[in-house]
Parts: structure tokens; C-alpha cells; sequence
């Protein structure tokens, strides 16, 4: 058990972030199998009625609430994999999780009682400005948790809008890009290479066989044989239904997790709490970003996938080779789209439906950035991952996608072309 | 291998209560979809609306059964316009992002724990549902049919739905040979200039909209009674793909293709399941366990609809002319 106690600018805090089995590896009769805790403020006051929830893989839910010793107990039908979920929405005000990923996780119980040690800080030792100072360290605490949600999007979301742009696709299958990719990284992981490495050579294989063989097998015939655009959006549907329960039916429903990194043990920088794996997750995640916009601006053939966005026939005329273009689109996209995988698999779990779970917020991302505009995605993504993680401070956590779904038909009343799209007709 | 009752399961689950529900969903989406153009990727939002009144008039406002009807129809009614207004002036991928939007921004405020009070959180309610409808079950109690497996009382869910369904196509038929029908084609085919005739386009969309979802409300009121539980995790838009599997497969802008596709749909699936779990069972496959037949399922499912839109988009009994996808 690792645990930490911290004291730093008037700020008392407690970070624990360790599980450990007590129940032992014996399988126990199914009352006896429990999620337990205590819940307790840096000053140890027992903390009361916070709602403790466990969701198995068939989605029904039992939950425990903190007693007045702060105690909880979930009970579960049995032992198994579940997604733990404290609502935070039920903690007294000024007190809040140290680590946001406490706030949900998978865990796995094999039986009898299993510890959950959840660690709370309480803004502001005393004084007038308790609550105040809480809430502005929550906010700041989310803002920075919604660019490095923003990223993840943003990286999703950039190989979706360029082929949008390129070839009028909307690709219901581009979260399993994402799934696709943080599985590659798994299925070598579990080969016995450490994630750094097996990171990049997945992130190379989804690009050239998820990227450019996607293409060349499925859409560039389909645009040989002129399929409408709606239609191939159906395609991509039954792709996307075809592609994720290949990856249950080769890695199983419930989630896992690459044995590098998995249980980083958090830190805190000024009033920010993360995991050294996340902040570095998001320096890489903004390199990348970075190139993708230095190649679109200055390069060759980044100018021509501007082009061919802009107006395909018109660039065609111009001599551009605009199949070579979609090839290319579709090799950085599922590219990004890997890392973004790769990057949820590390920072929460890898599971079959992963892409699927993003993937309204990535359109959320390029509709309000605007669909098809080259850097309509990485503006959208930010501005929704940002809104996502600052709207739980009025909404339960649970319900932080239906801020973006919400965000983006509110966007589609007022300004359907997105923030940057060009003014035109799309109804 | 028992091959009679491999075929009396699929027989079962071909024209059982599962393939109901999706059917009242089809036959809706055949009015939005096949005879109107509007994309509507939210069509498991209608369903869970008709579910839900029942569930919410019965077990948490302890009401009747025949309230929640009107209620449900009601429902799906009010959803057909908050989902209408925004999106039915949008172009097609923007109504389709915008319906499936928010058909899973329902979901998650059904399951949120916020309103659990009313809707029953993620385990979603489960109880007594529709007794009303069962007590007025008129088969003899010790009744059983040969090779079909029903309960009692499944068999009179089966009648009832099935009856409703063949009302609801009737209704059908006669929308689309009526001069409503002729302006929805119009629309289908060529919005403008069913503009440039005077039609008030926007306003038939809306009514085909609600038309299609009232239809999949009663598939999800159907759900609610025959299965008493209504769940919120069963509401996820992979639901909306499968009936869209199933219009396509038995001929969009067909009266009959909805219950043509159902049950070829249905027949494939369920055989296919049984087939393989019994190849499995018997010893014949040793590298697949029985639990993988659910995935296998899914994966033919959605390399079917695939296959199905490059190479047959009009589906089996449909006519291509009729299916003009990208007029626009």
C-alpha cells in the first residue's frame, strides 16, 4: 500500500492511491463479495453520504453510500470485473477526489472484500476563503483535465475531419481506429515488449494496415463504383459493428489494462494533480498535433490535401494526384488515431467499446470546429474537451458527454458551418 | 445434432417478440427512411420513449397500462419535434450525427443517477409490467403449440404484436398511395422541387418523423410488456443499425420489405446462432468456446450490412429506382 500525505499552500492533502485484496484468492460465496472503504478528510472527519457505485460488463449497477464513520460497502452478486464509480456530485462542498481518475475506474474483485482506497483533499485548512479557494483550484484542476481530454480528442478527431475534407466520407468507424489501435498496442504489450516500445510500432501498423489498407481494400473501389456518400456512411456503420466484435471476440468484453504504467502513482504540480504518464501523454500528444498542422501548412503534399479539401475536381485539374492525398490522409489519420487509443488505454483501460464511447464526441469535435475544416477539429476538440470536464462542476460526472452531445446540436441551431467553417448552404 | 430443434428455435426467434420489437422500429423507419429520406439515426430513442412511458406510468406513478399507451404515443410524439425542429432543416449527415446524438443524450440521462428516482438508474425498472394486457391472455392456461416454443403467455404477446404490426402496414400502404405519400417521395427524390410546387416541406418531414416514431414507440411499449423490464443499456444506437440492417435486407420504400427483412433477418441470425452453439456443443468446432457465437453473430451482422450497401442497396423485394440515397 502506497500512501501519501502532503501538506503545501494552506492545502492539506491526502492522496492514497493503492488497492489492495484482503479477501484472498479463495472464491467467496456471493454475499460476502464487497467493495469497501472508508471516506475521510486530510483532518480525518469521516466524510458522509457520498455514493459509491460498481457496474458490471452487463451494465447493472449496485451501489454503497458512506455511513457516519465514512465507511461504504458495494455489495456485488459476485466476483468479476467493474467499473467503480464514485459520484462526485455527492461530496460535501470543498471536499474533492485527489485523484481525478478516482472518480472512475475498473477494478477487478475475485471475491470476498475488496479495499478501495479513495483519496480526498478539503480546499482551504480555514478561514473565509474555504469554499471559494476549492472551487477555483476544482476549476483550474479541470481545465487542465480538459486539455489533456481535448488532446485525446483532437488526435481522434484530426484523421476523421481531413478524410471528411478529402473525400466526403463521415466515418462512423473512426473510433474503432482508436480501439484498433490501443489493441494492436495490447496484443504486443502482452507479448512480453514494454508499452514504450510497443507503442510506436502500433501506432506504424495501424497506420499503414488500418490507414492505408482500409482505404485501398474498402473505399477507394467503393469511390471507383461511385457509392453515394450516404451509402458509404452505412458501410462505415456495419464496419464499425464488424470491427468491434472482432476485438471481443479475440480479446474478451472486459477491460484491460498494458503492464507498464497502469497504477502510476499521482503528482502534484502548484494546485494541479495528475500522473507523470499523462503529462508526458500530452506533450507527445501536442508534438504531434503540432507536426500535423506544420505538414498541412508547409509541405508539399499537405498543401495539396488543403487543396484537394477545398475543391477536389479543381485540384485535380491543377495536376494534384488526388488519390495519392487520400492515401496519405488516411495514413497520418489512423496514425493519430492509434496514438489517441493508446493514449486512453494508458491513462483509463483498453475496452472493446472504447472507440465507440468516443466517438459521438468526436463528432461533437469536428461539427463544432466545423466539418471538414482542416483545423476545425483540433479548435473543436479543445473547446469540447475543456466544456466536458468544467461542466461537472454542476453536472454529475456520469453525465459529462451529454454536455457535448448538447454542445453540438446547440451548434448546429445557431451556426451549422461550425466555428470555422465557411458559410454555407448544409440544409 | 438435433436438427429439429435447432429449427423450431429459429423458427421461435424468428417471428418471436425480439423480432417484433425490431419490427414496429423497421416499419417506423421505413416511413422516416425509406419513403421520406430522412436519415434517422435515432430511432432506438422512439423505442426507449414507448418503453419507458410504461414503465414510468407503471411501476413509478403506479398508473395503468392503457394511460401509458396514450402516454407513450404522446412521448414519441414531443420527441419527434424537440428532435425535429433543430435537424430537419440540416443536411443529411447532419441530421443523422444530430439523432443518434440524441437518441445516446437520452440514454445516459435515463441511466444518470440523478433521475433514478424516476427512471430506475442503470439497472433500469423492472417489475410487474403490463398486467393489465396479460390478464386478458383468452388461451387455456395448460396451453402449448407444437415445434414453436412460446409460453402462453409469449404467444399472446405474438398474436397481439403481430396483428398490430400487419394494422400498422396497412396504415402504411394506404399513407404512401395516398397524395401525402406522393409529396414524401417528392421529398425523397427531390426537395426542391417539391419546394418549388408550394409544399411545405419542412412541415411532411415533421409528419413522416412522428409518424415513424409512433410506430416504434408501440415496439418499445411491446418490449416493456413482454419482457417487464426496461433497461437502459438495451437502448444503444447499435439497436437503430440493426433495424437499418433489417429495412435494407427486405427492400426500403417496400410496404411489406420491414416484415420481410424482420424475419429474414431474424431467421439468419437465430439459425445461425443455433447452428453454430450446437456445431460447438457437439464437439464438431474445438478453437471457439459457446460464448464466442454472440460475437461471431454480431461480426456477420455488420459485414451483412456492409456487403448489403455496396452490392444491394434496394435489399432483397426492393426496387433501386425507389432508392434514389444520394438525390441530394
Amino acid at each position: 500500500m502506497l500512501r501519501r500525505v502532503r501538506l503545501a499552500l494552506g492545502v492539506l492533502l491526502l492522496a492514497t492511491i493503492a488497492l489492495f485484496v484482503s479477501g484472498g484468492l479463495s472464491p467467496a460465496t456471493a454475499a460476502d463479495t464487497t467493495i469497501t472503504g472508508t471516506l475521510s478528510t486530510p483532518g480525518g472527519e469521516a466524510v458522509v453520504g457520498v455514493l459509491v457505485t460498481a457496474t458490471d460488463a452487463d451494465g447493472v449497477l449496485t451501489s454503497g453510500t458512506s455511513d457516519d464513520k465514512g465507511v461504504f460497502v458495494v455489495p456485488l452478486p459476485a466476483g468479476g470485473t467493474y467499473l467503480v464509480e464514485v459520484d462526485i456530485t455527492t461530496l460535501p462542498e470543498g471536499i474533492t477526489l485527489n485523484n481525478a481518475e478516482d472518480a472512475s475506474r475498473s477494478l477487478l474483485v475475485l471475491g470476498g472484500e475488496k479495499r478501495l482506497l479513495i483519496g480526498l483533499s478539503e480546499g482551504g485548512e480555514s478561514g473565509i476563503s474555504e469554499v471559494e479557494s476549492g472551487t477555483s483550484e476544482r476549476v483550474i484542476q479541470l481545465f487542465l483535465d480538459g486539455i489533456l481530454y481535448g488532446l485525446v480528442i483532437a488526435l481522434g478527431a484530426v484523421g476523421m475531419n481531413l478524410v471528411f475534407g478529402t473525400t466526403g466520407l463521415t466515418n462512423f468507424s473512426q473510433g474503432e481506429l482508436l480501439s484498433l489501435g490501443a489493441f494492436t498496442a495490447l496484443a504486443i504489450n502482452t507479448a512480453g515488449v514494454n508499452i514504450i516500445i510497443a507503442a510506436p510500432i502500433a501506432i506504424v501498423f495501424a497506420a499503414f494496415v488500418y490507414g492505408w489498407g482500409q482505404n485501398r481494400i474498402l473505399w477507394r473501389p467503393l469511390r471507383r463504383r461511385k457509392t453515394g456518400l450516404i451509402a458509404a456512411m452505412i458501410v462505415s456503420i456495419g464496419l464499425a459493428i464488424f470491427l468491434r466484435y472482432t476485438l471481443v471476440l479475440f480479446f474478451g468484453g472486459a477491460p484491460s489494462s498494458y503492464k507498464q504504467f497502469a497504477g502510476q502513482p499521482g503528482i502534484e504540480i502548484g494546485p494541479f494533480n495528475t500522473t507523470p504518464k499523462a503529462l508526458i501523454l500530452g506533450l507527445l500528444a501536442v508534438i504531434a498535433l503540432t507536426a500535423t498542422v506544420t505538414w498541412l501548412q508547409r509541405s508539399r503534399i499537405g498543401k495539396a490535401t488543403r487543396a484537394v479539401s477545398d475543391n477536389p475536381a479543381l485540384a485535380s485539374a491543377t495536376g494534384i494526384d488526388v488519390e495519392r492525398v487520400i492515401s496519405v490522409v488516411w495514413i497520418v489519420g489512423a496514425g493519430l488515431a492509434a496514438f489517441a487509443g493508446i493514449y486512453l488505454g494508458l491513462t483509463q483501460n483498453t475496452v472493446w467499446n472504447m472507440g465507440q464511447r468516443i466517438l459521438l464526441v468526436l463528432f461533437a469535435a469536428v461539427i463544432l470546429g466545423g466539418l471538414g475544416t482542416i483545423y476545425g477539429a483540433i479548435v473543436g476538440a479543445m473547446v469540447v474537451g475543456i466544456f466536458v470536464q468544467l461542466t461537472t462542476l454542476v453536472i454529475p460526472t456520469e453525465m459529462k458527454t451529454v454536455g457535448a452531445l448538447f454542445l453540438m446540436i446547440l451548434i448546429l441551431m445557431v451556426r451549422p458551418q461550425g466555428l470555422l467553417g465557411r458559410k454555407e448552404r448544409v440544409g | 445434432m438435433d436438427f429439429v430443434q435447432i429449427f423450431s428455435l429459429t423458427i421461435t426467434q424468428a417471428v418471436g417478440v425480439t423480432a417484433l420489437i425490431y419490427l414496429f422500429a423497421a416499419i417506423g423507419l421505413n416511413v422516416q427512411f425509406g419513403y421520406t429520406g430522412l436519415l434517422n439515426f435515432g430511432q432506438v430513442a422512439f423505442v426507449a420513449a414507448g418503453a419507458y412511458a410504461v414503465g414510468v406510468i407503471v411501476l413509478t406513478f403506479d398508473l395503468g397500462l392503457w394511460l401509458a399507451v396514450v402516454v407513450g404515443v404522446v412521448v414519441s410524439t414531443l420527441l419527434a419535434l424537440l428532435l425535429g425542429i433543430p435537424t430537419l432543416r440540416l443536411r443529411a449527415d447532419y441530421l443523422a450525427i444530430v439523432t443518434i446524438a440524441a437518441s445516446e443524450l437520452l440514454r445516459l440521462l435515463v441511466r444518470s443517477i440523478a433521475f433514478k428516482d424516476v427512471f430506475g438508474g442503470a439497472q433500469g425498472l423492472n417489475g410487474k409490467l403490463g398486467q393489465e394486457f396479460h390478464d386478458l391472455n383468452p388461451l387455456p392456461a395448460d396451453f402449448t403449440l407444437p415445434v414453436l416454443t412460446w409460453s402462453r403467455q409469449d404467444l399472446w404477446v405474438v398474436i397481439v404484436g403481430w396483428s398490430l404490426a400487419l394494422l400498422f402496414t396497412l396504415l402504411v400502404w394506404g399513407l404512401v398511395r395516398s397524395p401525402w405519400g406522393r409529396v414524401v417521395k417528392g421529398i425523397r427524390e427531390d426537395e426542391d422541387a417539391v419546394v418549388s410546387l408550394g409544399k411545405n416541406v419542412f412541415v411532411y418531414k415533421m409528419q413522416a418523423l412522428i409518424i415513424g416514431g409512433g410506430i416504434a414507440a408501440f415496439g418499445g411499449i411491446l418490449w416493456a410488456v413482454a419482457k417487464q423490464s426496461v433497461q437502459p443499456d438495451t437502448f444503444q444506437p447499435d439497436f437503430t443499425f440493426f433495424v437499418y440492417t433489417i429495412l435494407l435486407l427486405g427492400g426500403a420504400a417496400r410496404v411489406f420489405g420491414p416484415i420481410a427483412g424482420t424475419i429474414i433477418f431474424w431467421f439468419l441470425l437465430a439459425g445461425f446462432g443455433e447452428l453454430l452453439s450446437s456445431l460447438i456443443n457437439n464437439g464438431y468446432i474445438e478453437f471457439l468456446t459457446p460464448t464466442d457465437v454472440g460475437s461471431i453473430r454480431f461480426m456477420l451482422m455488420g459485414l451483412g450490412l456492409m456487403l448489403l450497401m455496396i452490392f444491394r442497396p434496394q435489399g432483397i423485394f426492393g426496387d433501386r429506382r425507389e432508392l434514389a440515397l444520394d438525390a441530394r
